[in-house]
């Protein structure tokens, strides 16, 4: 009964590295990130400062946290495509109603629509069991379009970023870029619900193995509708976060980054399929396409080129990625 | 007799990997015979059929077919040298209406209209889509695509099953003037009943090989249930003593309470009573209703009649965790329907404590601990290889599932063939943890594919047949003979006397 439970030190090295890998998954996405700051410090010598680490930091942050909400629908087997507007929703709103409110009441009342595009998402995956990719997409669109008709009410008012926005965006502070101040107690708190808390466990389980949850008394609908909520609102707050670093309101702020966070959560160990995966590999992944982005553009190649290297890469990565930690 | 034989296959072989489905199985069809095959589960039924019907190759043995070796290795082919199969699982393609699923095997659409007449469905649009053809009749309408091309052999698995009573009884009729024009029919059946008023010869098969070929006559259903269990009938004798000796009988109260229920179409009418401190066994033949009934009494499906009472009250689960918390487990059969496979044994023990949403903040970590661990020495799980419950062997994997519930401390487990697969040493474990379950007053309902395990762990069985309870037998008579004879619905005690012609279902019990 015990012959399937090979041992460690009776298996051979090959099996024990990639087993190794396994267990830590972590382990080669950091040689990966030293060997990606290497090749660009040799390509662009001196270019490793202070200025450039924090600069790369601030810009990974925002990245990093939308691949929280891919991490955590990922996890379920699902994918969130709808942060993008969630965020873009939050700053758009931010920015004008800034202009009227105080800040402090224009951000919450940024984070309502994205909770509305949280709640639906969750109501139409886990009651109605639309499928994940196509229900976020839906939601999405239909917030860019309230977006593009808010914009036509709001366009007398002008627009103003709230200054402490503007402070935890672009700020640096005895070298460490301000967004730190959000990005560590919620990444804290993202590994610490995937790793201590039932609701994670229940997300892990699900995405492994949905009827096996049902079976233990898991209701699937609350907690998908709970997650897809926590993915808007997560949404919202970078949106929130990446307005204060770009400081120029449009209908499209954080839309190019949807898809890239997706690969950041994929780079980081996370599993499209479900089960597998943890926010400290996103928050790798997330830094090494952001030394990647830095990497091509320092190459100064055309634009074309360089997207299609970008995508090439992406692709070696993750291949070469679950190569190793697969372990069957 | 003289005439050539229309099929004759011998020394049919079928491995897979490791495991011999088939070894040296054989059959003759005569023309214009009824002829049944029989075995238990596992047999090797279905692996010859779809031997002889080109579904899957053979490893070795020779097919003639009137006389001549035919390529019969693929469908096709098979449809070619004459053998049509109809499938125990409907074989028309829902999103097709039937015209289309006609043509797509290039069946004639007259004689289908004249069969499906003459087998009583003759209100039918071909036009429908066959997924709203409700399932019975689409039974039905496999058989008459099989009739109309005419087929020398026909092959029949388990074609009543399903139906309702009046279209048996027309499908039986139209079978049997089949063989009047010298066509041949291979039946396949758990129903002596229905062997006895169609088939002419039976083939049984025992552990993948042919073990006898007998003429059905009145009386033979003794010898076929014999030749089915072969040299276990004596093996079981011996182990009898051991199992009335774990067996005590607890007068519990009743802690469950099945009565008249009813599940789709397989599951009838069935009542039992389930006590606390007692080891049910329900043994039954495949698909007559136990899936449906556990998956009732786990909540997982609703049932469509009857009713159930926990502790004397009548509840109406709507979802497995309305079970769970009446402290009503269920362990399926299948590993992989229970276990999130790539996570930790320590998580998938502890999965049911945070089902409910008021258990979704932080986990108690110590307390979880030692719950876990507790429960992880009990059922002696190898942990070595615990950070994927996937790299366990499967022993240790139905374990985890056992685990679970213990450490939830449930009051009922309903076991679905626990030991499927798994090792003698871990199925001895098991055994015992089940007896003492039941020493601390749980209750536990056992589904076993093995019959001789109901000696070894049950205080009586319950057996179900057609989706009825056909009888309830105590442990001291509940050997293998006893149990096999019961599942096929042959009444207890009454080897000579009650013919293989004599009424169906005459088990005393059953009766209503």
């Amino acid at each position: 009964m015990s012959i399937s439970a090979t041992t460690p030190e009776q298996a051979p090295l090959g099996r024990r590295i990639k087993r190794f890998m396994s267990d830590y998954p972590l382990v080669p996405l950091i040689i990966l990130l030293v060997l990606l700051v290497l090749v660009l410090n040799i390509i662009q010598p001196g270019i490793l400062n202070q200025r450039w680490v924090g600069n790369t930091i601030k810009f990974a942050i925002p990245l990093a946290l939308m691949a929280g909400c891919q991490t955590m629908t990922m996890l379920t087997g699902g994918i969130d495509l709808s942060v993008g507007t969630a965020a873009t929703m939050a700053a758009f709103i931010v920015a004008t109603q800034g202009a009227i409110h105080d800040p402090a009441t224009a951000m919450l009342m940024a984070l309502v629509p994205a909770l509305c595009i949280g709640f639906v998402n969750g109501i139409g995956v886990g009651v109605f069991r639309v499928h994940p990719l196509i229900m976020t997409l839906g939601t999405s669109l239909i917030g860019v379009g309230c977006l593009q008709v808010y914009q036509r009410t709001v366009i007398a008012s002008g627009a103003k970023v709230p200054d402490f926005l503007i402070w935890l965006g672009t700020g640096v502070t005895w070298g460490f870029p301000n967004a730190l101040l959000l990005f560590i107690p919620v990444a804290a708190l993202l590994i610490f619900i995937q790793k201590r808390t039932g609701f994670g466990r229940l997300l892990y389980a699900i995405g492994d193995n949905e009827r096996a949850t049902r079976l233990a008394g898991v209701k699937y609908w609350q907690v998908i509708l709970a997650l897809y909520m926590f993915s808007s609102l997560l949404a919202g707050v970078m949106g929130l976060l990446y307005m204060g670093l770009i400081r120029a309101p449009s209908l499209s702020l954080a839309e190019p980054l949807v898809l890239t966070s997706v690969a950041a959560a994929v780079i980081g160990g996370t599993s499209i399929f479900g089960g597998r995966g943890s926010y400290t590999g996103t928050i790798v992944g997330a830094l090494i396409l952001q030394v990647m982005i830095t990497l091509l553009t320092v190459l100064q190649m055309p634009e074309g080129a360089r997207r299609m290297l970008f995508g090439a890469i992406i692709l070696a990565v993750t291949a070469a990625y679950l190569r190793i930690i697969d372990d069957k | 007799m003289a005439t050539e034989p229309l099929l004759d296959a011998t020394g049919v072989a079928k491995r897979y990997g490791a495991v011999a489905a088939l070894k040296n199985a054989s059959l003759t069809l005569r023309p214009g015979e009824v002829h049944a095959l029989m075995g238990a589960n596992g047999a090797g039924k279905s692996t010859l059929v779809k031997i002889l019907t080109g579904a899957i190759p053979a490893n070795a043995g020779r097919i003639l077919v009137r006389g001549q070796e035919r390529d019969i290795r693929s469908p096709a082919k098979a449809r070619q040298a004459g053998l049509v199969p109809v499938y125990q699982e409907p074989s028309l393609i829902p999103d097709l209406d039937v015209l289309s699923n006609l043509r797509l095997t290039q069946t004639p659409v007259e004689p289908f209209r004249h069969w499906i007449k003459e087998l009583g469905v003759p209100d039918l649009d071909l036009r429908d889509l066959a997924r709203d053809v409700p399932l019975a009749i689409q039974r039905v309408l496999d058989l008459a695509r099989a009739l109309a091309v005419e087929p020398d052999v026909m092959l029949l698995d388990e074609m009543t099953a399903a139906l309702p009573a009046n279209l048996a009884e027309r499908v039986l009729d139209v079978v049997k003037r089949q063989s009047q024009t010298g066509r041949s029919v291979i039946f396949i059946s758990h129903r002596f009943v229905e062997i006895a008023a169609l088939c002419d010869r039976a083939t049984v098969l025992r552990d993948g090989a042919t073990v006898g070929v007998v003429d059905i006559e009145p009386g033979i259903e003794e010898k076929i249930v014999e030749l089915m269990l072969g040299a276990k009938v004596e093996k079981q004798r011996v182990a009898q003593k051991k199992a009335t000796e774990g067996a005590a009988p607890v007068d519990g109260s009743t802690r469950i309470a099945v009565r008249n229920l009813k599940v789709g179409t397989k599951l009838q009418d069935v009542s039992f009573d389930l006590k606390d401190g007692e080891v049910a066994g329900v043994v039954a033949l495949e698909g007559q209703g136990q899936d449906e009934l556990f998956a009732a009494l786990a909540g997982s499906i609703r049932p469509d009649g009857g009713t159930i009472e926990v502790d004397g009250k009548a509840v109406r689960f709507t979802h497995p965790v309305d079970a769970i918390e009446k402290g009503i487990a269920y362990v399926p059969g299948d590993r992989s329907e229970a276990l999130a496979m790539q996570q930790s044994v320590r998580e998938n023990i502890a999965l049911p404590f945070s089902a409910a949403f008021r258990n979704w903040g932080p986990i108690a970590k110590r307390r979880e601990d030692a719950t876990v661990q507790s429960a992880i020495e009990r059922l002696q799980i190898d942990t070595r290889a615990q950070r994927e419950v996937q790299r366990l062997s499967g022993g240790n994997q139905q374990k985890v599932t056992i685990a679970r519930w213990i450490a939830a401390d449930a009051r009922t487990l309903l076991c679905f063939d626990p030991t499927r697969g798994i090792d003698v040493g871990t199925k001895q474990e098991i055994y015992k943890l089940l007896r003492q379950l039941a020493g601390q007053g749980k209750s536990v309902l056992f589904y076993t594919s093995e019959l001789e395990e109901v000696q070894l762990v049950c205080d009586r069985a319950i057996v179900i047949f057609g989706g009825k309870v056909v009888d309830v037998l105590p442990v001291e008579i509940a050997d293998e003979p006893a149990l096999t004879r019961a599942a096929y619905g042959l009444p207890r005690d009454a080897k000579a006397d009650v013919g293989i012609l004599a009424e169906p279902h005459a088990a005393p019990e059953a009766q209503p």
